[in-house]
């Protein structure tokens, strides 16, 4: 099951708008430094590969994450042993991640609560 | 917080562009390295290991455009480039460039600097509350539209007026001030109390008039307190000794108020009535300012006071006798001698202004020849159109901003110059001018003109930008239709030019003459080697009939002894002052239908005729034996003599005042020529001429026939009026010569003809510039064809034929067109010009002849060029 064919089917998913960077600052809490490359496949990983994340993309928004300061980038080695820039949260894209989980939970519980039930009543419904 | 520090990140970016994009480079190369490393772990072949990797991207351009777009601002950094380029461009073309921003920088700061006056003059004239509600409000008489009030008609109409809100006059005075150096006159002006609370000013320290205010307080001008008691905020309460009499200072005027129709007075009284005219209706000295009231028009106010000035008519025809009413807006009544000039000005250097934007799009025609190609290679080259239009923009816009700059240096050292150039009494009169200075209407003004300009010359090269232009701007090399459609363009617009710089040369030529005319009116009088001095005494010592009789004699006795005076006489008005100063006259032994026959009336001594020069016709003159026990003579100018006595010897006729008292009643014995008592543009009045010892004066005015230059004589003359009394103020010396020609109307002329003139001049240059630079091109573009000709054996004369030719047409076209204009423009300008048709074919004739040698100049140049033109040479440059 590779991603590479799986990516020339057409059922996946693209990107949901804003939400690119809400994933990598997830990926960088969990899994520490990472580089540009090791980040979309671990998206890629994540998604259950159902995301078609164009890697293209992905730098613009690692470098408006820099601009921002929710993620620091540095050079490193990597474990092939090759030179890449990787990238680390900062304190202040902690906090925004926390900010923007506890967000987008509250949206998706929202949204998931009409798709659930449409037609039920706003209250006494629990 | 996050926005701000991603846009400065963003600005930051565009700094160190080279080192990011490598960084960046590096970092997609070891991406895709990478991703190529697991792809051929995965067991592809390294072709398709790539291939995917490449695929998964996106594209390495497309993201390294997506990401140099994320790591600066584009359009930003697209300007930056735009402006760069621009740059580059502008300095390529270093001629253009100088001459272009120069011209157009000149040309800008030359308008900048009358729109600051405009501005002061005709904006924001006058620094009251709501000043378009303000009137002056005056009598009127058929010869004098705008006259003075009496103070007893100005009582009576303001008891019946009711459109009015406030309602006060003023009345000008001069003050002997006691000062530490002596008695110093001072311009004052006596107000009614709510005179302040009319214009809707208040003072800035201590308080206004109140209603039946003493005539001991006084209120300073913010100047007066700054000169005299040097800005103390103690000075209220503080004694001035005005004409003898001490009075407190109660209040100081803003240091922004000035009052134009008074000039820079000092001190300002509570109005009383005094003795003398304050208390005869005939006497009109007050002039009225009024305010609206709440939704009352003007037309409406004046209609009321013509309304009231009849019914007074009626009670007091004596009087009042066709006295009527004038009620103009006070804005009208400061600024209207002045408003028909600074237009003129304004439109000249409006004028000069698109002369050099005609100027710079006719240079920008015939450099976009040039440009085409290069316009047609970076289009193919894939620039869009947007982008090609856009850097054109960017061109025009940084022409036009360095010419902003110049211009704006240009009229802050030219706004002091021109200001300097006024004379401080014509300033003192124009106090609303002490403002004019590049403020901020006059640069949004600028910025308009800017933006209008800056459209126009991207305009111009944009249409350029055409793709069907393009291409054949490829093909051919700027030679082919378009190239001719594009010549015949540039060479319309130095049409353009030459006919308004034609239309400036015109105005100036006709005011020139027009002030030539003026000066040459004839006097009839002697106005060289005069000297001329105002004599004032001061309050009660002088107030007595026989005192002021001996101080008088005893001035110009004193005066006569000087060495280098041949002459002195006094009078109580000078010539060449006013019209005005009046006398109703009723003749002995006619009937009297209770008309007012207004004449001008004068007191002078016995030599006064004699010094200055004026013919006697017939009769005598008068003689010390006039004297007040003698009988009482007059005598009357020529105008008087035909207007009254058509027929018949006026010597022996005897006249009176209207009631024809006893004591008003005088015989002529002599007829003087029309001495010009008015302004040199005004009309003869008839004037009747009492001697000073039968109706004395105690402030009158000297005339002095010297040996030599009378400016050298001034100082001593003032120093002998202060000899024979140290309380005399010597006021305002001057040479007759010098006082003609700066009086108001010889001033307002010529000033506005050297400006007008200077204009010209600037016309003339740019639009010699412009006709210089087509007819160079064309002699460049064609001079193969003139080497053809050379070859093939044309002689250096045709040459010259061929290139003068082609310019003489334009320059007489150009000549054609701006006659025309020219005689439409002069019409506008008739209210300037004394005794000067708008087609005084003289004044034209010489203007086009300067114009065509200009032109013939201009295009000479080039001529002699092309006439040299090495045939073998031009040939072999294809």
């Amino acid at each position: 099951m590779s991603d590479e064919t799986g990516r020339e089917t057409t059922d996946k998913t693209d990107v949901p708008p804003g939400t690119l960077a809400l994933m990598v600052l997830r990926t960088l809490a969990a899994m520490g430094p990472l580089h540009g490359y090791g980040l979309a496949r671990r998206i890629e990983q994540v998604s259950g590969d159902l995301l078609a994340l164009n890697y293209g993309t992905l730098y613009p928004a690692l470098l408006k994450l820099e601009q921002e300061g929710a993620i620091a980038g540095s050079w490193g080695t990597s474990d092939n042993n090759r030179r890449a820039k990787f990238y680390r949260l900062t304190a202040s894209g902690r906090r925004r991640l926390e900010r923007e989980t506890a967000h987008w939970e509250q949206t998706t519980a929202i949204v998931a609560r009409f798709l659930e039930n449409p037609l039920a009543a706003p209250e006494g419904e629990t | 917080m996050r926005r701000i520090r991603a846009a400065l990140a963003r600005l930051a970016g565009l700094v160190a562009r080279r080192r990011r994009e490598r960084e960046f480079r590096d970092e997609l190369e070891s991406h895709l390295a990478m991703h190529v490393e697991d792809n051929l772990r995965r067991g592809m072949t390294a072709r398709e290991a790539r291939r995917r990797a490449h695929l998964a991207l996106g594209g390495v351009e497309a993201t390294r455009l997506a990401y140099r777009d994320q790591a600066s601002v584009p359009w930003l950094e697209q300007l930056v480039q735009d402006v760069r380029f621009a740059l580059r461009q502008l300095a390529g073309s270093r001629g253009f460039t100088v001459t272009a921003v120069s011209t157009l920088g000149v040309a800008l700061g030359v308008a900048v600097a009358l729109g600051a006056f405009v501005d002061a003059a005709l904006v924001q004239p006058l620094p009251y509350r709501e000043p378009g509600r303000l009137l002056e409000v005056t009598e009127s008489t058929p010869q004098i539209p705008r006259a003075n009030l009496s103070w007893d008609d100005y009582l009576d109409w303001r008891r019946m007026a009711t459109s009015l809100r406030g309602f006060d006059v003023h009345r000008g005075t001069a003050f002997a001030l006691a000062t530490a150096e002596g008695v110093e006159r001072v311009r004052g002006v006596r107000v009614t109390p709510g005179f302040f609370r009319t214009l809707g000013i208040a003072p800035s320290l201590g308080r206004d008039f109140e209603d039946g205010e003493a005539e001991d307080s006084v209120i300073l001008s913010h100047a007066a307190w700054q000169a005299r008691f040097g800005g103390r905020g103690d000075v209220i309460g503080r004694k001035v000794v005005l004409d003898g009499a001490p009075s407190t200072v109660i209040g100081v005027l803003p240091a922004s108020f000035h009052f134009a129709p008074r000039g820079r007075a000092e001190m300002w009284i509570p109005f009383h009535p005094h003795e003398g005219c304050d208390e005869r209706r005939s006497c009109h000295a007050m002039v009225g300012v009024g305010r609206l009231g709440d939704g009352v028009t003007m037309a409406a106010a004046r209609a009321e006071m013509e309304a009231i000035a009849e019914r007074l008519e009626l009670e007091y025809p004596d009087s009042n006798r066709s006295q009527g009413a004038s009620v103009v807006p006070l804005v009208d009544a400061v600024v209207g001698d002045v408003r028909p000039v600074l237009l003129l000005l304004a439109a000249a250097a409006g004028l000069l202004l698109v002369i050099a934007c005609v100027n710079v799009v006719s240079l920008l025609l015939v450099r976009s020849e040039g440009r085409k190609r290069e316009l047609a290679v970076r289009s193919t080259l894939g620039a869009s159109d947007g982008r090609l239009v856009r850097q054109l923009i960017t061109e025009a816009a940084l022409l036009v901003a360095a010419a902003g700059a110049v211009g704006l240096l240009v009229a802050s050292a030219v706004v002091p110059l021109l200001a300097g150039l006024v004379p401080q009494d014509a300033l003192d009169r124009m106090p609303f001018l002490d403002g004019a200075g590049v403020n901020l209407r006059v640069v949004a003004a600028v910025a308009v003109v800017a933006l209008l300009a800056t459209a126009l010359f991207s305009l111009v090269p944009a249409v350029l930008v055409r793709r069907s232009e393009m291409r054949q701007g490829l093909a051919d090399r700027g030679r082919g239709a378009s190239g001719r459609t594009w010549r015949r363009l540039g060479f319309k617009l130095v049409v353009v030019e030459l006919a308004t710089a034609m239309v400036l040369l015109a105005g100036a030529g006709l005011l020139g003459r027009s002030l030539q005319r003026l000066l040459d009116v004839d006097l009839h009088f002697d106005p060289d080697r005069l000297a001329t001095l105002g004599v004032s005494a001061p309050g009660p010592r002088f107030a007595e009939a026989e005192a002021a009789v001996r101080l008088g004699r005893q001035v110009v006795e004193r005066v006569e002894r000087l060495p280098g005076v041949r002459a002195a006489a006094a009078t109580s008005v000078l010539p060449v002052s006013f019209n005005g100063n009046t006398l109703w006259l009723r003749f002995v032994g006619r009937p009297f239908a209770g008309e007012h026959n207004e004449v001008n009336m004068r007191e002078v001594s016995a030599g006064y005729f004699a010094t200055l020069g004026a013919r006697l016709l017939r009769g005598r003159a008068f003689t010390d034996a006039d004297t007040a026990s003698a009988p009482a003579v007059a005598i009357v100018n020529r105008t008087l003599a035909q207007t009254y006595f058509p027929d018949q010897d006026p010597i022996g006729q005897r006249f009176g005042n209207v009631e024809l008292a006893p004591e008003s009643i005088a015989e002529i014995v002599g007829v003087v020529d029309d001495i010009r008592e008015g302004p040199l543009s005004a009309e003869i009045w008839p004037a009747v001429y009492f001697p000073l010892a039968q109706s004395p004066e105690s402030s009158f005015a000297l005339v002095v026939r010297t040996e030599g230059d009378p400016r050298a004589l001034l100082p001593a003359l003032t120093a002998a009026v202060r000899e024979v009394d140290a309380e005399l103020s010597a006021v305002g010396p001057a040479a007759m010569r010098d006082r003609i020609e700066d009086s108001p109307v010889a001033y307002l002329q010529r000033s506005s003809a050297w400006l007008v003139a200077g204009f010209a001049a600037l016309a003339l240059l740019l639009g010699a510039v412009g006709l210089y630079g087509v007819v160079a091109y064309t002699v460049g573009q064609r001079s193969r064809e003139i080497g053809l000709r050379v070859a093939l054996g044309a002689q250096r004369r045709a040459v010259y034929a061929l290139v003068l030719g082609e310019a003489g047409r334009l320059t007489a076209l150009g000549i054609l067109l701006g006659l025309a204009a020219s005689v439409a423009a002069a019409s506008l300008l008739r209210d300037l010009l004394f005794d000067t048709p708008p087609w005084d074919v003289p004044t034209l004739a010489a203007v086009a002849a300067v114009l065509a040698l200009t032109a013939l100049l201009a295009s000479y140049l080039p001529a002699r060029r092309a006439a040299a033109t090495d045939p073998a040479e031009a040939l072999r440059s294809e």
